[in-house]
């Protein structure tokens, strides 16, 4: 039940991301190197052949098995910062699944893609959409809220903060090499994480 | 725009399939391109990788006195650590590997992530990054790694041939990176063939400053100028940053839709500019080494030789990209 809720998270990321490819490489080719959406959609495919191919037991090991895919196979930055994230979450993730757990394997999963590429919030880079989505599912883990309310309040946090990294100025990857000139893009990484926390929404919600 | 591919999917693929018709000195296995004639047991091997897109760069300098393998990714994509384990397992001789990377965090995480999870092998790293175009500080991924890939290739790979201990090899490749600067200037975008169009709009009177090799935006935009100035504003940039001094290496590299005679007429700018500086330039290479795909435009590299380097940059090396001395 909860490993088809995970396969079904990824199912509707490829959805997501793949509508938005486009999107996603001309936010790159602003202010990277136009292949975000392309890679990505790379990626996706063949996480979603993968977890086909041998389907896993649990909802961690979906995860794990998702994030070593997108090591392994996509290359460029956001291989192995998605996968970091989605494997360090597998390994963090209890079963059974309850929000609260599932909140804490978040929060480590996002701490780990902090770690690798040394990025934090405010440095216009997909952390800028995952650390709020992470704030906002621990803040409705504390009030007690709904599992549709929480992620659809993660989902709400993370499209906000992709869209708040529009004024800033990059610091961390490609981006930074444009200075001031990458003042008033969206971060194409925060735009494919806030488009997985809507996909999550959007499936288990 | 017209490519002349079977289709964008398969294109690193299909240029992998002809380079290993090509040149039966090279062995293509799983993304990844060996010599045909390693590993030597007892030598350090030389594996650097990056996109594709820049050829001759990385694939097109593997074989004697320089790569032992190169790691292709898709266009302008880091290769994945599956590739770069497998590269640095089957070049290993039994006195270690040198992982040489140019600095994009899509590069530095995955060459980062292969040399954690490979076991067994002694792994050095080096990071070039030459790219004066961007400003080294606390609030950038660093400087990019550009032209100074082919001086760290060819110097540690001649010293590796020699049979030269990974300590060396690595102290070699580090110092070639300090003592070079680079500088690029675009006249067109490159077109990657899965977006079909430009990366970037750059109007037929300006050029780009300091553009990057993935088509990255650079520094400013200016009028289109004759040779000359584009020449100085490049060497200026250099020159300003490492002052020009003594024996230089100097490399005017084209992007892979200038001709050569373009190059040439750059190089006769640059060699006058260096001469105007009081400093001499003792090797020179010009041509398409590090390229953008089709774009226009050139770069130039320079490095601070001794006597040391100046051996090392002569030593014989036979490659698909660059013979001498053999």
């Amino acid at each position: 039940m909860e490993r088809d809720l995970f396969v079904a998270w990824f199912e509707e990321a490829t959805r997501l991301v793949r509508a938005d490819r486009d999107r996603l490489t001309r936010l790159d080719a602003a202010i990277g190197d136009a292949d975000h959406g392309t890679n990505l959609d790379r990626g996706l495919t063949e996480v979603l052949k993968e977890l086909a191919g041998s389907p896993p037991e649990s909802g961690a090991q979906v995860l794990t098995t998702a994030g070593t895919t997108l090591i392994r196979r996509v290359g460029g930055a956001s291989g192995p910062l998605y996968g970091s994230l989605f494997r360090q979450m597998g390994k963090a993730l209890e079963t059974p699944v309850t929000l609260a757990g599932f909140a804490g394997a978040f929060e480590e999963g996002v701490v780990a893609v902090e770690r690798l590429g040394k990025a934090v919030l405010g440095d216009k880079t997909m952390v800028d959409a995952l650390a709020p989505a992470s704030r906002a599912l621990a803040l409705a883990v504390r009030d007690g809220a709904e599992v549709s309310v929480a992620l659809g309040q993660a989902a709400r946090a993370a499209q906000e903060g992709s869209k708040a990294t529009i004024p800033l100025q990059a610091r961390k990857g490609r981006a930074s090499y444009l200075g001031e000139r990458s003042v008033g893009h969206e971060d194409p990484g925060a735009a494919s994480a806030a488009l997985f926390m809507a996909a999550l929404a959007s499936v288990a919600g | 725009m017209k490519k002349l591919i079977n289709s964008a999917d398969s294109v690193v693929e299909d240029a992998l399939n002809g380079m290993a018709a090509a040149h039966p000195s090279l062995r293509v296995r799983d993304r990844v391109v060996y010599r045909a004639d390693g590993p030597r047991p007892g030598k350090v091997g030389l594996v650097s990788g990056g996109g594709s897109g820049h050829e001759p760069l990385h694939a097109g300098f593997v074989g004697h006195g320089m790569l032992d393998a190169a790691c292709p990714g898709e266009i302008f994509t880091s290769p994945v650590p599956d590739q770069i384990i497998e590269a640095t397992k089957g070049v290993d001789g039994g006195a270690g590997v040198l992982h040489i990377v140019k600095n994009y965090t899509g590069d530095v995480l995955n060459f980062e992530m292969a040399a954690e999870l490979v076991e067994g092998v002694e792994v050095a790293g080096v990071l070039v990054d030459d790219d004066v175009a961007v400003q080294d500080s606390l609030y950038t991924a660093g400087r990019r790694g550009t032209g100074a890939t082919l001086f760290v290739e060819k110097m540690a790979g001649a010293l590796a041939e020699e049979g030269a201990p990974l300590a060396e090899v690595a102290a070699v490749a580090a110092e070639v990176d300090e003592r070079s600067r680079s500088f690029g200037i675009a006249l067109t975008s490159c077109t990657t063939p899965a977006a079909g169009k430009p990366t970037f709009d750059l109007p037929e009177t300006e050029v780009e400053l300091g553009i990057g090799i993935h088509g990255e935006p650079g520094r400013a935009r200016v009028p289109l100028a004759p040779a000359r100035e584009l020449a100085t504003m490049a060497m200026d940039a250099l020159h300003g940053d490492l002052p020009l001094r003594g024996d230089l290496l100097v490399m005017v590299n084209g992007m892979g839709g200038t001709p050569l005679m373009e190059l040439y007429v750059v190089f006769a700018e640059v060699a006058a500019y260096v001469k105007g500086k009081g400093a001499r330039v003792t090797r020179s290479l010009v041509g398409n080494y590090v390229t953008s795909l089709e774009m226009q435009g050139f770069s130039v590299t320079v490095c601070r030789l001794d006597d040391a380097l100046t051996r090392l940059w002569d030593a014989p090396v036979e490659t698909p990209g660059l013979r001498w001395g053999r």
